[in-house]
């Protein structure tokens, strides 16, 4: 005996039940695919914390000569469900101008993301992955250079005569404008 | 009933074995048909080495490179099952490309196996993304940075980027929920969309058959047992390549863990991705959508499309010719990379950095005190050993040196001005200082204020003048007063000589040496130069750095000396590392450990 006899040919007339069954089976995985979109999507809801001036370093730390000092920026990092203060959140090179001011570059390079380096030898800056080099004031040097903009300057003030506060951001990496993330 | 017919009867595992096992072979067996086993063997060890890691990692940024560690260098066998997953994924690399040339070389992507081809470019691209996601997991630095670079690329697609990125980074900020995604896609997304694909790439493989290289040399076969015999003997090879690689660099590297604040110039993406990375180069500012995401597409958009061009007349020509080209284009974009690397001092010492760095951790890690719950990167950021040379550059080695260079190797703009402090206050640093020869060179005082002073006057005038007896209570005095430092490296040295240092300390405020002329010691002297109580020791440098112009060291003769506490230069926090640092006062594991 066969023990898959095949299957009767379906009724003309049940098109009811194909219909119900396929919305049916429709709902039995929309809701869970759904459920699941929703907190996969949740990320794009996010935005990054801070973005408020915060203290980096005492003007005295930063080289009378022009020389850029790297410094660490510590602020209040939040990771999802930690929320952790003064921790470094990222980097600047600080500068001080001629004209008494001081300038804030963000360590980060337009191009990818990697750090770049101060290279007292060449009085310039080099990230170490795609060999972009910039001038002290940012400026691309090479015009072939994968960078596509300046270093990112930020937005300094020198309280008291002594402190350095920074209006620490990030930029997207990889555009010509500079578009905070 | 015999048992294996009733369960025949009701599983048909006869069939089903017959069918896997007498699969027929045009041709007969050939060495040139394992590749694909390989690549099934290959998954196959991922996936069980992956579950056993899997049962000890913790993808949360306080806790993945942690245990990790724990795997690596605490858990039995760690650091060799977490080889064989590293190397693995290496040696699928290799093969996924040598099973892409057999199989286009000997024409098995044309039709009617356009499916099985195609399937096995995605099979492709998914391994690829395999080895991207791993990557990061271990939360070092390397995967780190390399990831951060890899998602910044993403962020360039036309139109959806920024948010791809996000979704993918799992926020505005790399962390938590950055591991959650890479792990999920690492460990369940992309391993079981692999198995479906291999699934239905073996399907198509049967349904299809396997393409014979022409001409036939024997008569046709079955699977079993010749093919499978070949096919065992290289996954054997494979296996034995890679568990010599394992054993070879005693499994898998691990990095320093993840710092967003910490630079890391070693930053490379694994080797089989290095040809994309230099290839990014050749694009200026705002192309590089070209390089990374355009010219790729283009180059599987052709790869895919193989199996229609390979009907024209000239087609499975230009198939073979372009993917020679391509892996050709591929090796030697990685070798310039390589080249270039290998050329670049500066690479050569950030990987030295990186290396040191990765050991220091473990060595902390190991320490009695263990890794806080604030996570293992808390460990570097409070190690003297990593923080001290760092903090030295950034704020002392304007001025001074360390050893003749700014604590981390390198050589500021400006020329040294002011001491080497490498070995201050130790009984080599003080004879140096108190050698008429010596103490107005650049070394000591040759480049401040004082080396017109009292101190270099009295070395070079009185000092030279000593006879046997006076320069052997100056060696006491030397002995004494850098006893008064402590200092970890002469410790047994000053237990040794102890009686010798009572007279030394007698003789520093004697008559023949005259240093109380200048100096307070012990309550005994004048306070014109720097009160030498305590010289050297960790309360007297703390106090020093953070004021050289209080009144118990230089007055208002401080020279060019920053006021880093006073003026709050530095923190509390940095002011001690660096001291501890410059003292030799950290955390050294016993000579010998028995782990």
């Amino acid at each position: 005996m066969d023990p898959h006899p095949p299957p009767p040919a379906p009724a003309r007339r049940n098109f009811l039940a194909q219909a119900a069954a396929a919305v049916i089976g429709a709902i039995t995985l929309v809701i869970p695919a759904a459920s699941g979109l929703l907190v996969l999507l949740d990320p794009l809801r996010r935005k990054p914390a801070g973005g408020g001036a915060v203290f980096v370093a005492n003007l005295a730390a930063v080289p009378a000569g022009g020389e850029p000092r790297k410094f660490p920026v510590l602020a209040t990092r939040v990771d999802a469900w930690n929320r952790t203060p003064d921790v470094p959140v990222g980097a600047v090179y600080l500068q001080r101008l001629p004209d008494g001011g001081i300038r804030a570059l963000n360590v980060a390079c337009p191009h990818a993301g990697c750090f770049v380096d101060y290279k007292p030898a060449r009085d310039n800056f080099h990230c170490p992955c795609h060999n972009s080099s910039f001038a002290l004031d940012g400026r691309v040097l090479d015009p072939k250079s994968p960078s596509p903009r300046p270093l990112d300057s930020l937005e300094t003030e020198v309280r008291g005569g002594t402190e350095v506060w920074v209006r620490f951001r990030n930029f997207r990496a990889g555009v010509h404008e500079k578009i905070p993330v | 009933m015999k048992p294996l017919d009733w369960l025949d009867q009701r599983t048909g595992y006869r069939k089903l074995a017959h069918e896997v096992l007498f699969e027929n072979v045009p041709g007969g067996a050939r060495w040139r048909y394992v590749w694909g086993s390989t690549l099934v063997f290959c998954f196959t060890l991922q996936v069980i080495t992956g579950i056993a890691l899997w049962f000890a990692y913790s993808p949360s940024s306080q806790t993945a490179w942690e245990s990790v560690y724990y795997i690596q260098h605490e858990m039995w066998g760690g650091w060799f099952l977490r080889g064989l997953h590293h190397y693995t994924a290496q040696a699928m690399t290799v093969l996924l490309a040598v099973h892409l040339m057999q199989v286009v070389i000997d024409g098995a992507y044309k039709a009617p196996r356009e499916f099985n081809f195609w399937s096995g470019i995605f099979l492709l691209c998914l391994t690829l993304g395999l080895s991207l996601t791993g990557y990061l997991l271990p939360w070092d630095q390397k995967g780190y940075w390399a990831t951060r670079v890899a998602t910044n690329i993403l962020a360039i697609t036309p139109f959806v980027g920024p948010e791809l990125q996000q979704l993918v980074v799992g926020g505005a900020d790399y962390g938590h929920h950055t591991l959650t995604r890479f792990f999920a896609l690492h460990a369940g997304v992309i391993p079981g969309a692999i198995i479906l694909f291999i699934v239905a790439h073996i399907y198509f493989f049967r349904r299809h058959g396997l393409t014979p290289k022409e001409p036939r040399r024997r008569p046709d076969a079955a699977f079993w047992p010749d093919q499978v015999l070949r096919d065992a003997v290289a996954c054997l090879a494979v296996l034995a390549v890679v568990v010599f690689l394992v054993v070879r660099h005693r499994g898998a590297e691990l990095g320093a863990p993840a710092d967003p604040s910490e630079p890391f110039p070693a930053a490379r993406p694994e080797w089989y991705f290095l040809f994309l990375f230099e290839f990014l180069k050749y694009f200026p500012g705002g192309t590089e959508v070209w390089g990374a995401i355009v010219i790729p597409g283009l180059l599987m958009a052709l790869l895919a499309a193989m199996p229609f061009i390979g009907n024209w007349r000239l087609g499975h020509r230009f198939n073979v010719a372009f993917l020679w080209i391509v892996l050709a284009g591929s090796g030697w974009l990685t070798w310039l990379a390589l080249a270039e690397d290998r050329a670049n001092p500066d690479h050569a010492v950030a990987v030295t950095a990186a290396q040191r760095e990765a050991r220091r951790v473990v060595e902390l890690a190991r320490a009695p005190a263990g890794i806080p719950a604030t996570g293992a990167v808390t460990l570097l950021r409070e190690d003297p050993l990593t923080q001290g040379p760092k903090l030295f550059a950034r704020h002392c080695a304007s001025c001074h040196r360390f050893d003749g260079h700014d604590g981390l190797g390198g050589q500021p703009k400006d020329a040294a001005s002011a001491a080497d402090l490498k070995g201050f206050a130790s009984r080599e640093w003080l004879a140096g200082l108190l050698d008429p020869a010596r103490v107005a060179t650049p070394h000591y005082f040759g480049g401040t204020k004082f080396k017109n002073g009292k101190m270099v006057k009295y070395v070079r005038e009185d000092v030279a003048e000593y006879g046997p007896e006076d320069r052997q209570l100056l060696e006491l005095t030397i002995k004494a007063l850098s006893a008064e430092a402590g200092l970890k490296t002469q410790r047994e040295a000053d237990r040794r000589d102890e009686a010798l240092i009572v007279k030394g300390r007698e003789a520093l405020v004697g008559p023949r040496m005259n240093c109380a002329d200048c100096h307070v010691f012990r309550g005994t002297g004048d306070a014109v130069g720097p009160d030498l109580t305590g010289y050297g020791s960790r309360d007297w440098l703390v106090a020093f750095i953070g004021n050289a112009a209080h009144p118990r060291f230089y007055g208002d003769r401080n020279d060019r000396m920053p006021l880093f506490g006073e003026e709050k230069v530095i923190t509390p926090g940095e002011l001690g590392l660096i001291v501890d640092w410059l003292r030799g006062e950290w955390f050294e594991p016993p000579p010998a450990a028995p782990r």
